[in-house]
């Protein structure tokens, strides 16, 4: 039996606080957690538990007009994030850590086409040649399960129904093969058919690509099939965390408990409403 | 429709809103035919994706959209051919909830001022009793009277939305259009406020359009259901045989993209190979429908009533290609 | 579990400290003036219009500024003319507001032909160069302080009707709108209840800007002689007068270009000011 390897991402003592126009918005109060290679792991709370603040601290991104203030150790693949110089932060963003955030509009370009937008990622991170880097778009576009991919290269944003664009946003996520996928309330601004579309194609990329997931969402229904361990945040603290089946079963906190109560169940209690 | 004994507060028929064509985009027939009653003490949900026009009925109920056609009676009076000022008084009677806590409520007046306005509108209380009306109005919603003299910022969303609905009772209204209404609060407080929603209705007779995305939450709340898609109704009923007898394919393609809070289903239904969803917009097809009738032929609405109260579009019964 | 010592990415939002400085700046600034031509007659060392044999002379414990070519007090002067510039400037421009707040408001939310008509109405007036126009109405009716307000409040109503009427249109779709209209609130309080408190910020701005535009405009008119007659002083009259004497009593000129520069700086540092301030942490 091969000796546990390092996790891909240790997370030990996190804190971080974002202060927009004055005031402190968002904080997140010196947590822990690991994420091991290829592993799935949820983060479900309610807004102003600090689950988004915590994504962004790793990627070391600031909502704009914020200032950031950032404390613990954040260890990726060995290395200590919080202190990279922002250029070597630069690399690994996009190439060995990506992002998918809520709304797919305002993280596209709406003046590139989006082949363009994909080409801008690749050739940064990668030397391919134009052409290649080309050839790389429409690949990754038909790999996200975008039909027609060759033609639709050089559609814009707006061209693109929601749940495309955020297709999309995931195939620049993944164009450069990272290790580890963050994806921040991913299916929140979707309908839910294209809901159920999007987390089958994160659950079949992540299996291809063998990458480890954050799965960061207030919605137990979408981490419930997608990860395997999930750790409950409340108001920048961690009450909870474990196997998601576990949790599920046999939630130990009391704000687990409530808000596994609180959320609607499809499949009746009792007879009609 | 409803059992027929009782009349229901609302009755719509063959509703029409139809968005006039722009630069960029021909005319768009936003809510295409619509038709259902809603009885006293009664919540219709009516679901659908974005797009499918849901929104656009409620408003147009409301009248704060212009029909393009159809009938809408509210406690048996036209809605639709009646003039501006009528209109007005008549919204004493149908009031509505909006999506948006925080952008819903003027930010510049108070809360009393706020809950005093449509008081004052309506002339529904003499001014000596208009604080008293408030403050019961207040207590209604379970928030402290006190908070008359605060500003919508100080409140969280949840209290904020418990406002817009103390808001809406002020002048006794018969029928409430939700919209959305907690779509935006977290999910505790959803179900706070829905709570409160459903004990309001118990003690005041309200009757609700509520109008979601979210279809479980509509299970517990409304007792019939219409499912809408691209601006038609494709099945009505009430909520056991909507969610539990889903005839439609779009229904059922809808209840099964829901995503369930239980790991061990949930990752089998996401294992399970996507159902194909794309389904088939635009014109009726030619010639007689899935249940073999001719409408174009008969002159009838696609529309087929399966059981008492349960009825299914003949429309987009097919998968586009 | 080493603690890593905290780093900070950013730090924008300097904004509001920055608009606050300037809005304490300019309304320093603004008292000031206020308070020396409101007092004026109190204050002035010496009246406007008496003169004396003493003319062209520099400054001196008598006359601080020196005195002009018929010996009258530069000081004194600019004290008193300042009270007609800015009487004009405050009138005319209060005008301007109330008309564009009421066209602008009507044109933006009642919207279709009625906005057409009062926009196109507007545009002609906008196309006025306001000299042509100060020109056209004094030569008409004579150069009166009235006339002279009432050109000026005409000319500038158009940008306060357009500074109005942006906003206006995006607010009446507001979902509070709405919701007043849902409740069965009248169109007409829906407009002033629910509306035009959200438009308040950019009105501010744009009068200042206006007030320091008239400023200028006012002065420059009486520089052309089109102001306020004689022997009223004003600081526009003073400027053109002591041209020809540049050289031999800079005072004279320096005197009033200052007054100018000073009023027109007041508005625009409180225009900015008040950018700044309200744009951040804007509701």
């Amino acid at each position: 039996m091969a000796e546990a390897a390092s996790p891909l991402l240790q997370v030990r003592g996190l804190s971080a606080q974002f202060t927009t126009a004055g005031r402190v918005s968002q904080v997140v109060n010196g947590i822990s957690f690991d994420v091991a290679a290829g592993e799935a792991v949820g983060f479900v709370g309610e807004s102003g538990s600090g689950k988004s603040v915590t994504a962004r601290a790793v990627m070391r991104l600031a909502p704009e007009g914020s200032s950031v203030a950032l404390g613990g150790s954040v260890l990726y693949d060995g290395q200590e994030l919080l202190q990279l110089p922002e250029a070597a932060m630069r690399d690994i963003r996009g190439r060995r850590i990506a992002m998918v955030f809520q709304d797919p509009m305002s993280s596209l370009n709406p003046v590139m086409t989006v082949g363009a937008q994909i080409d801008d990622i690749v050739r940064r991170h990668t030397g391919l040649s134009r052409q290649q880097a080309r050839q790389r778009s429409i690949e990754l576009l038909d790999l996200v399960g975008i039909r027609d991919a060759a033609r639709r290269v050089d559609d814009h944003p707006h061209q693109f129904s929601g749940g495309m664009r955020q297709r999309v946003l995931i195939a620049i996520a993944v164009s450069c093969e990272p290790q580890l996928l963050i994806a921040d309330e991913p299916t929140t601004a979707l309908d839910v058919t294209v809901q159920a579309q999007i987390l089958r194609l994160l659950m079949r990329l992540r299996q291809d690509l063998g990458m480890a997931l954050m799965l960061i969402s207030h919605d137990f229904g979408v981490i419930a099939g997608m990860v395997e361990r999930v750790h409950v945040m409340l108001e920048g603290d961690i009450v909870e965390d474990g196997p998601i089946d576990e949790i599920f079963a046999r939630p130990q906190h009391a704000y687990t408990r409530a808000l596994l109560d609180a959320v609607p169940r499809l499949v009746p209690v009792g007879g009609a409403a | 429709m409803s059992t027929p004994s009782v009349t229901p507060v609302l009755q719509v028929r063959d509703l029409s809103v139809v968005f006039p064509p722009r630069r960029s985009a021909p005319a768009m027939r936003a809510v295409d035919g619509v038709s259902f009653d809603i009885a006293p003490g009664e919540t219709l949900g009516l679901v659908g994706e974005s797009g499918s026009g849901k929104t656009t009925t409620g408003r147009a109920i409301l009248q704060l959209q212009r029909s393009s056609g159809g009938s809408v009676q509210l406690l048996g009076r036209e809605l639709t051919t009646m003039a501006r000022g009528d209109v007005r008084r008549m919204r004493r009677h149908m009031q509505f909830v909006l999506q948006n806590p925080y952008s819903s409520l003027n930010p510049r007046m108070t809360v009393g001022r706020i809950l005093t306005e449509p008081l004052q509108v309506h002339a529904s209380v003499p001014k000596a009793e208009m604080a008293e009306r408030v403050a019961q109005l207040l207590r209604f919603v379970g928030m402290d009277p006190d908070v008359v003299q605060r500003y919508p910022h100080a409140f969280s969303g949840g209290q904020r939305q418990r406002i817009v609905i103390a808001r809406a009772l002020a002048v006794n209204p018969d029928f409430v259009v939700c919209d959305e209404p907690v779509s935006a609060l977290d999910v505790r407080t959803q179900a706070q406020i829905v709570a409160l929603l459903r004990d309001l209705q118990q003690q005041l007779g309200l009757s609700y359009l509520f109008i979601a995305h979210d279809l479980a939450m509509v299970r517990h709340v409304a007792h019939r259901v219409a499912v809408m898609f691209s601006g038609q109704l494709v099945e009505l009923g009430n909520t056991v045989q909507v969610f539990d007898d889903p005839r439609h394919p779009y229904t059922q393609a809808l209840l099964d993209a829901v995503p369930i809070p239980d790991p061990a289903r949930q990752r089998a239904k996401l294992a399970a190979p996507a159902p194909e969803l794309e389904f088939q917009r635009g014109a009726a097809p030619v010639g007689p429908c899935c249940f073999g009738e001719d409408h174009a032929h008969t002159g009838t609405p696609p529309w087929h009533w399966l059981a008492v109260g349960h009825g299914v579009s003949c429309r987009f019964q097919a998968l586009a290609a | 579990m080493a603690n890593v010592p905290i780093m900070v990415a950013s730090n924008p939002g300097g904004s509001a400290r920055r608009g606050r400085l300037l809005l304490f700046i300019g309304l320093a600034m603004l008292v000031s003036m206020l308070v020396v031509t409101i007092f004026g007659p109190q204050i002035a060392p010496h009246s406007a219009i008496a003169f004396s044999p003493d003319s062209l002379a520099g400054p001196s414990a008598e006359h601080w500024l020196g005195t002009d070519s018929i010996g009258r007090d530069v000081l004194s002067r600019l004290i008193i003319g300042g009270r007609t510039t800015l009487l004009i400037t405050f009138v005319a421009v209060s005008l301007a507001v109330a008309a564009g707040l009421v066209l602008g408001l009507t044109s933006g939310y009642v919207g279709g032909l009625t906005d057409e008509i009062i926009m196109r109405a507007l545009d002609v007036i906008f196309a006025f160069p306001v000299f042509l126009l100060a020109i056209a109405v004094v030569a008409a009716l004579g150069p009166t302080v009235p006339n002279l307000i009432l050109t000026i409040a005409i000319v500038y109503t158009p940008t306060m009707a357009r500074v109005v009427r942006g906003p206006v249109l995006s607010v009446k779709r507001w979902d509070h709108v709405e919701a007043a209209r849902s409740v069965g609130v009248g169109e007409f309080q829906i407009a002033t209840r629910h509306v035009l408190p959200m438009v308040i910020s950019p009105i501010l701005v744009q009068t200042s800007l206006t007030l320091a535009n008239t400023i200028f405009t006012v002065t420059a008119l009486s520089f052309l002689g089109i102001g306020p007659p004689p022997p009223d002083p004003n600081w526009g009259g003073m400027l053109s007068e002591a041209r020809q004497f540049m050289e031999l009593a800079p005072l004279t000129v320096i005197g009033p270009a200052t007054a100018i520069v000073f009023a027109t700086l007041t508005f625009i540092v409180l225009a900015n000011g008040l950018r700044e301030w309200l744009d951040v942490g804007n509701r």
